[in-house]
């Protein structure tokens, strides 16, 4: 049976498996391609995609998990919030070889969405989820205060 | 290592020599001018629509370019043609900074593609002076493209300056080119664009003149030229190999065996082939594929899968047993002579203090953030690739193979890999030979995707060897070091493969590369390494021999400094008389980091840690680079506060990204040296995912960083992996400054170390 869900504002049904992750029904079957596969076990945050809001490892959460939600993917992120962030990494040439910063930006954006203040000890506990084997994190940080401080506190909720 | 030599090796190997070039091909390439060699007809044109160029490849890449390095289309961009992989080391930003500098583009209009894969027009020169082997290694990419790339900007510049010159009817000394504009006294103006078409129909001009790099205005003037590639990869829309959708294209995944060096013995496919999805299993020479209509299913498919293993060949010793025989083995019968001058055992005798210490390193997998993928089309005639390649025209000849075609016949593409540090250059291009034996397996029915999962990738081999030291080392009575001796002992990276010819005299290079004795002056010094002969996969990761022989040397030089009673950067700089390379870059990071002043409170640091500083420095792939790292230890654990880094890499292209790549071997390096560590127990993997294998995580990452870059007017080097070897040993001597633990085995191990605390 198919299984109804909205992706980055548009409805969709999907006639797949029910245990198929979240991030192979996008990937492959949506192909939204902005999401990564990093790990399949929610140990690096690739796959970091919204789930009505949060954040959520896509590569763990079954598509029947999804049914009737709001999923938003690096595609779609037109938050205030993600916005800032995405204006911070391109400025601050925050990506490497890029492969993870899908994950990383949906992760930071959702920080900013529930707190647009964060300190350092907010930005490690909401980012040491993502790992970035270029190490680009000293970055990610930076461009995370800076996004943070673009952003009127009143507008960064999504 | 001598990168030059991996050129005569490759070129006796069939599938390589399969490719063909001749002479006459590489005269039509090659044109001699300045000092230095620049290939390529530089014809800037506007023949290529960029419709035709843009496109991932559903029709594919044209094989061929009337533009080897520079394409100017009449929308006015500046496409850079990059010979060599984009895999976050930033050669989209740099290559394309040195053709904009001697074009006088504007920054704004240009851009950067993967090349073909072709020789010798994308030969690598660093590999061989005649440029047979295009690939990404060694940190070369900015070295050997540097006179390349500046001719290739300075033709095209020339051309343009003739066409506005004969649409203007001035002389074409009048002109000036500016910010991407062409411009004459008289008012007249051009765009590049405009000028293209026109451009690309003159002769090659015979000869032009390079500017003076005072005259430079990007390369090494701009603190922050923003990379080509921050947009595209802020917002998904940059596309890896895995991002790869073809028509009809099915997903692959590949059951390899448990143990290194088992064979199919035989298959049994039912349960594998009554998952939904699925639609063929097939063996190929590297295990047994499950093709499906998508990746779920094909994981499905392989859980399903049944396939028995004939162990009889494979290896089955755990790290425990190889370690206790590289001990045994070490500077014994197998062993041979890697450098040999004075007496160093003659020398130990007289010495007044000896140092004397065995040091242990675990074999590493590279786990780059995108796990091993390539796509592969298959007709009667044609192959067609996507991978992130880095070793272009050998992926090219192994697919070839693979497929049953000639080398010519098979079309790479290559795409930003997502990581690499080494494991996408392999001499069986082993993911790539995977897609295009499965595509071959089923009749080329249809494209393959073949992806690895992160567990194929940990469990996969192809690691850092692991490698065994032993070092003696002797002082004299005034604290001199007088005499090294060290046997190494761990398997060869060349061995077996095309590439065995780098091995000289019985040495691999690359096992015993950046030694003690090499780097800093010692007038006796006896160094063997003994090859092991084990049945794990090894290859080349960020900064190869240098991993663990630059550790060596600089934890080993800061407890001879100890010994001796002397500072640790007194005592380096008395070692490098002859080097002042080395020394220009230890005094700059010394003075940066505040050597000589001692912490505010002392060792105290919070909650009862003890902090401690420490140095290191090595040279590799021609870049030097110094750390001085502050730690605080507490409870067992390490906490890297602070790093100050000085780098002599030449000329900065881009400084920027040259800071990048160091904050990136800082983070990769210390990965390895906390975390990092592939150990086996009786021939299987211990660790198949990040939660076994750790790496480095954001809340891990030194909080201060801080980056020095020496100013040179010498032509670049490399940065992409020479931070790595001196990070480890920084730490390892601070951790020492702070609590007298010395740790010798990696990953540290405080507590291991503590008990055998001398």
């Amino acid at each position: 049976m198919a299984i109804k869900l909205t992706v980055n504002n548009q409805p969709q049904e999907l006639d797949v498996d029910p245990q198929m992750p979240l991030l192979w029904a996008i990937r492959d079957h949506l192909k939204l391609t902005g999401t990564k596969f990093g790990c399949g076990m929610a140990l690096c945050g690739a796959c970091t995609v919204h789930i009505d809001g949060q954040p959520t490892r896509s590569c763990v959460t079954p598509i029947s998990a999804v049914a009737g939600k709001s999923v938003t993917t690096i595609e779609g992120l037109s938050t205030p919030a993600g916005k800032a962030v995405q204006t911070a990494w391109v400025g601050l040439d925050v990506p490497q070889c890029g492969y993870c910063q899908s994950g990383q930006i949906m992760s930071a954006s959702a920080l900013l969405a529930g707190n647009s203040k964060p300190t350092d000890a907010d930005i490690d506990a909401a980012m040491s989820g993502n790992i970035c084997r270029c190490a680009t994190y000293a970055r990610i940080r930076a461009a995370i205060h800076q996004a943070a401080d673009s952003l009127p506190a009143s507008q960064a909720k999504s | 290592m001598d990168l030059r030599n991996i050129e005569d090796s490759l070129a006796a190997w069939p599938p390589l020599a399969r490719l063909g070039v001749t002479r006459r091909d590489f005269l039509r390439f090659t044109t001699i001018a300045g000092s230095g060699l620049t290939l390529g007809a530089i014809i800037p044109t506007a023949a290529a629509k960029s419709s035709a160029l843009t496109v991932l490849g559903v029709e594919g890449r044209p094989g061929d370019y009337s533009t080897p390095f520079v394409r100017i289309d009449p929308d006015n961009t500046v496409t850079v043609i990059c010979k060599h992989v984009e895999a976050g080391q930033g050669v989209w930003t740099g290559l394309p900074a040195v053709v904009a500098e001697e074009l006088d583009a504007s920054w704004d209009q240009m851009r950067a593609e993967s090349s073909p894969a072709k020789v010798p027009t994308y030969g690598n020169f660093a590999f061989g002076p005649k440029g047979q082997v295009q690939g990404t290694g060694g940190s070369t990419s900015m070295a050997n493209s540097w006179d390349q790339l500046r001719h290739a900007g300075a033709y095209a510049r020339a051309m343009l300056v003739q066409a506005a010159a004969n649409r203007w009817k001035v002389p074409a000394s009048e002109i000036t080119v500016s910010d991407g504009v062409v411009a004459h006294s008289s008012g007249k103006k051009a765009t590049f664009g405009e000028l293209a078409a026109a451009a690309g129909k003159l002769p090659l001009p015979a000869e032009v003149k390079l500017k003076d790099p005072a005259q430079f205005k990007l390369i090494g003037r701009q603190e922050k030229l923003p990379r080509l590639d921050s947009h595209s990869k802020s917002t998904g829309a940059q596309q890896f190999a895995i991002d790869v959708m073809l028509p009809d294209m099915m997903t692959a995944v590949v059951l390899r065996p448990p143990r290194f060096g088992a064979q199919v013995q035989s298959i049994d496919s039912a349960a594998a082939k009554a998952i939904p999805g699925v639609v063929d299993v097939v063996q190929i020479p590297r295990g047994v594929a499950v093709v499906a209509r998508d990746t779920w299913a094909a994981k499905k498919g392989r859980e399903a899968l049944k396939v028995s293993w004939d162990e009889s060949g494979a290896e089955k010793r755990g790290t425990d047993a190889i370690f206790k025989e590289y001990r045994q083995m070490s500077g014994g019968a197998g062993a041979v002579k890697v450098e040999s001058r004075g007496d160093a055992d003659a020398a130990l005798k007289k010495a007044a203090k000896v140092v004397d210490v065995e040091f242990e390193f675990p074999y590493l997998a590279h786990a780059p953030m995108e796990p091993l993928t390539a796509v592969a089309r298959l007709s009667a005639d044609k192959c067609e690739v996507w991978a992130g390649c880095q070793f272009h025209t050998i992926d090219q000849a192994n697919a070839a193979q693979a497929a049953g075609l000639k080398p010519d016949q098979v079309f790479i593409n290559t795409l930003a890999a997502g990581g690499t540090f080494g494991r996408r250059a392999t001499a069986d291009s082993d993911y790539i030979s995977e897609a295009v034996s499965i595509a071959k397996a089923t009749g080329g029915k249809y494209p393959v995707k073949v992806i690895w999962t992160r567990e194929d990738d940990i469990t996969g081999g192809r690691y850092r060897p692991a490698t065994y030291h032993h070092v003696t080392a002797g002082l004299s009575q005034d604290g001199k070091l007088i005499a090294v001796k060290q046997d190494v002992v761990n398997q060869s990276i060349m061995a077996g493969t095309p590439m065995a010819g780098m091995i000289k005299d019985g040495v691999d290079p690359t096992s015993v590369e950046g030694g003690t004795a090499e780097q800093y002056e010692v007038e006796n010094a006896h160094v063997t390494w003994v090859q092991a002969k084990v049945g794990v996969p090894i290859l080349w990761w960020r900064s190869v021999g240098h991993t663990h022989t630059g550790f060596v040397k600089e934890v080993l030089i800061d407890e001879l400094a100890q010994a001796a009673g002397k500072d640790p950067v007194a005592f380096r700089l008395s070692l490098l008389d002859k080097n002042p390379r080395q020394a220009g870059v230890l005094r700059l990071v010394a003075q940066k980091a505040g050597w000589d002043k001692p912490f505010p409170n002392g060792q105290a640091g919070p909650n009862g840690g003890r902090r401690g500083r420490g140095i290191a420095i090595h040279e590799s792939f021609n870049t030097v680079v110094a750390h001085v790292v502050e730690v605080t230890v507490n409870d067992g654990t390490i906490k890297v506060d602070r790093v100050v880094t000085a780098v002599d890499c030449g000329i900065a292209v881009t400084p920027d990204v040259v800071r990048a790549q160091m904050q990136s071997c800082i983070g990769y390096g210390l990965s390895a040296a906390l975390y990092g560590k592939i150990s086996l127990t009786e021939g299987r993997v211990d660790q198949t995912n990040f939660h076994q294998y750790r790496v480095l995580r954001l809340n891990e990452m030194p909080r201060s960083i801080e980056i020095h870059i020496v100013p040179s007017t010498n032509p670049p080097t490399g940065v992409g992996e020479p931070g790595t070897p001196p990070i480890a040993p920084a730490v390892a001597n601070a951790v020492r400054a702070a609590t007298g633990i010395k740790l010798h085995k990696l990953p540290f191990d405080l507590a291991a170390a503590k008990a055998t605390k001398t």
